[in-house]
């Protein structure tokens, strides 16, 4: 690389917050930074997405709670964490200690519990560290049987509502979007009517893998989430469509964070191509603990080859 | 070769393979990995990318290491091929080169004073346990060291190991190598005549509760050093969880590459661990509410 990549104009807008950058980690691929930054400065970033927290303390699941499948993989942690109190209290102010911006992903069993959490997030002393706040609502509900938020307009808007009432202006609120839906631009459009200031896309697929020779299924949990470059087409679909719809004002224009089997800076590009206005690295920082900041310096020079700002990239594969 | 700056005692490297030589049914890799070398310690592990960037089988493999050379800079492995991404590491010749993350994980504890030590290794878990074995002396301690497997060809160390330890016990089995049984065989016996105060163990996690047991019931310590699946072996992916118990009697769910691969026997919850799955214990701190 012969440019200096330290002149590309990398800045984005996240619905009204300019970050350096548009690398971030992906919730529950990165833990909450201290891990990663023994490798390198996580305040490098343009943020770092913590895993989801919830109310309490959450144990997860039991074990195997992962399958090696072609260019992926299957997880079901089952959202182990600290509870918000916690998080608070040691995760997040050591956030701030070291400089990073944050976006908190929060997650909930009732709309009230997402609410809650975020009350308590924005009580917190360190909260001056937290960017954005990205609300997982691709995780069950259990008033309703245990369907995904996500996969439903009507509890997407409300979570987004409900969150939205306790969180002041200038923090985005990110809804975190599955792709197992009909039609991820209703969900879209639904979370941007409660709320959402912008998209998170996609969480990862629902799957499952049987031990052949046990002849049970090979997780604990049954079910997990697929995720790796294996998805990476999905994540680049649904991107697109979310986009032309904002493009063609079927739907309110709003940032896409974009995230789904990003490994190197030519797919970051691929997924701003599509319409993303930031990128985040998750499961190939398993692969590469440093990935979020290679991919960064590749994504980097790759807009500098173009001579063009990132953002004048950002969904410019469409046609109109 | 390039490697990232050493920032926290931890590091990437793409390292260099120097030598490939079977041992029975495993390789014994040696890599040119100097910045890992000179900072690990025994029962740390380190992690293997599988063939280049764009591999599909993106999860790292993690290997104890069996032993470092802080001089040659070199970093030795034992693998067995037990799939796709092990049989890759396997097939690896001198002058490949692969990416090791390292070293990671807590290693075995010294006692603080010299004090016989008894050493048991199950199969290639014996890997660590040599250059654990010299270090221990080089303190002033005894080391006694039980090896088994099921058969000889899963012995690892049998030859190579002897000069590492004090007292060698070979068990098979089948009696292809060694007496005949399990590698707890011995270990009653052992407590009772070295006086053991610390039993140091890496296998199949049915030995290490054996071991455990046994040990506690001669009122001796046991660390043992646990093989769970791991994603990322950096402590971010949260597959590699146990139920540990920790000093203030609660139950977590922790990952075994970040406060493991070695715990203390005691803390290790193995009422629930079974057949290769892991439950969460009731008691565990946020473990799901009992659905009436």
């Amino acid at each position: 690389m012969t440019q200096d990549l330290t002149t590309v104009d990398l800045t984005t807008d996240l619905g009204g917050v300019t970050l350096p950058n548009p690398l971030m980690t992906a919730s529950g691929c990165a833990a909450n930074g201290k891990e990663l930054h023994r490798f390198f400065d996580i305040a490098e970033l343009g943020a770092f997405v913590t895993k989801s927290v919830k109310a309490e303390p959450q144990s997860g699941r039991g074990t195997p709670r992962m399958a090696e499948t072609p260019s992926g993989m299957l997880n079901s942690i089952g959202l182990q964490g600290p509870g918000i109190e916690a998080f608070v209290t040691t995760d997040l102010l050591w956030l701030q200690s070291v400089g990073a911006r944050v976006i908190v992903s929060i997650a909930g069993e009732s709309s009230e519990e997402f609410a809650r959490v975020a009350e308590r997030l924005v009580a917190a002393p360190a909260f001056g560290a937290v960017a954005a706040i990205e609300v997982n609502i691709s995780c069950p509900n259990v008033a309703r049987r245990g369907l995904v938020y996500a996969c439903d307009p009507e509890s997407s808007a409300t979570v987004l509502r409900l969150v939205r009432e306790v969180v002041p202006r200038g923090i985005p609120l990110l809804a975190k979007l599955t792709p197992d839906v009909t039609d991820i631009v209703g969900i879209a459009e639904a979370a941007l009517a409660g709320g959402a200031d912008g998209l998170t896309m996609i969480n990862t697929l629902l799957g499952i893998a049987i031990d052949i020779d046990r002849q049970r299924p090979h997780l604990f949990g049954t079910t997990g989430g697929l995720s790796g470059p294996a998805v990476r087409p999905v994540a680049v679909r649904a991107i697109w469509q979310t986009h032309a719809a904002m493009r063609a004002g079927r739907i309110p224009s709003a940032p896409i964070v974009g995230v789904g089997g990003v490994r190197s800076g030519r797919d970051a590009l691929e997924l701003t191509l599509a319409g993303a206005s930031a990128i985040q690295v998750g499961t190939a920082t398993f692969n590469d603990p440093l990935a979020p900041v290679r991919v960064l310096g590749e994504l980097a020079g790759l807009v500098a080859d173009r001579g063009a700002r990132y953002a004048d990239l950002v969904g410019a594969a469409h046609p109109i | 070769m390039t490697a990232t700056p050493v920032r926290d005692r931890v590091t990437r490297v793409d390292a260099a393979v120097r030598a490939s030589e079977p041992a029975g049914d495993y390789r014994r890799l040696t890599l040119v990995a100097p910045e890992i070398a000179v900072l690990a310690t025994p029962g740390q592990f380190v992690a293997l990318a599988i063939d280049g960037a764009d591999s599909a089988l993106l999860l790292r493999r993690s290997f104890s290491i069996h032993r470092v050379s802080a001089d040659a800079g070199t970093v030795e492995i034992v693998v067995a091929d037990a799939g796709p991404g092990t049989r890759w590491i396997t097939r690896l010749r001198a002058g490949d080169e692969v990416s090791v993350v390292g070293p990671l994980g807590r290693g075995f504890t010294a006692p603080s004073a010299p004090r016989p030590c008894i050493l048991v290794g199950g199969g290639y878990g014996s890997a660590p346990l040599f250059w654990l074995a010299e270090s221990l002396r080089a303190q002033g301690c005894s080391t006694h060291f039980i090896l088994g497997a099921a058969t000889e060809l899963r012995l690892f160390g049998a030859r190579s190991g002897a000069d590492s330890v004090d007292e060698m016990v070979v068990m098979t089995d089948d009696g292809s190598a060694g007496a005949t049984g399990l590698v707890t065989q011995p270990l009653p016996e052992l407590l009772t005549r070295t006086h053991a105060e610390v039993v140091y163990a890496c296998g199949p996690m049915g030995m290490l509760r054996a071991v455990t047991e046994i040990a506690e019931a001669h009122g001796a310590q046991a660390q043992v050093a646990v093989e769970e699946a791991m994603a990322c072996g950096v402590g971010v992916c949260m597959t590699c969880v146990l139920p540990i118990t920790g000093d203030d009697g609660i139950t977590r769910m922790s990952r075994s590459c970040l406060d493991g691969p070695v715990f203390t026997g005691t803390a290790v919850r193995w009422d629930v661990i079974a057949d290769g799955r892991v439950a969460v214990p009731a008691d565990c701190l946020g473990a799901p509410a009992v659905t009436p």
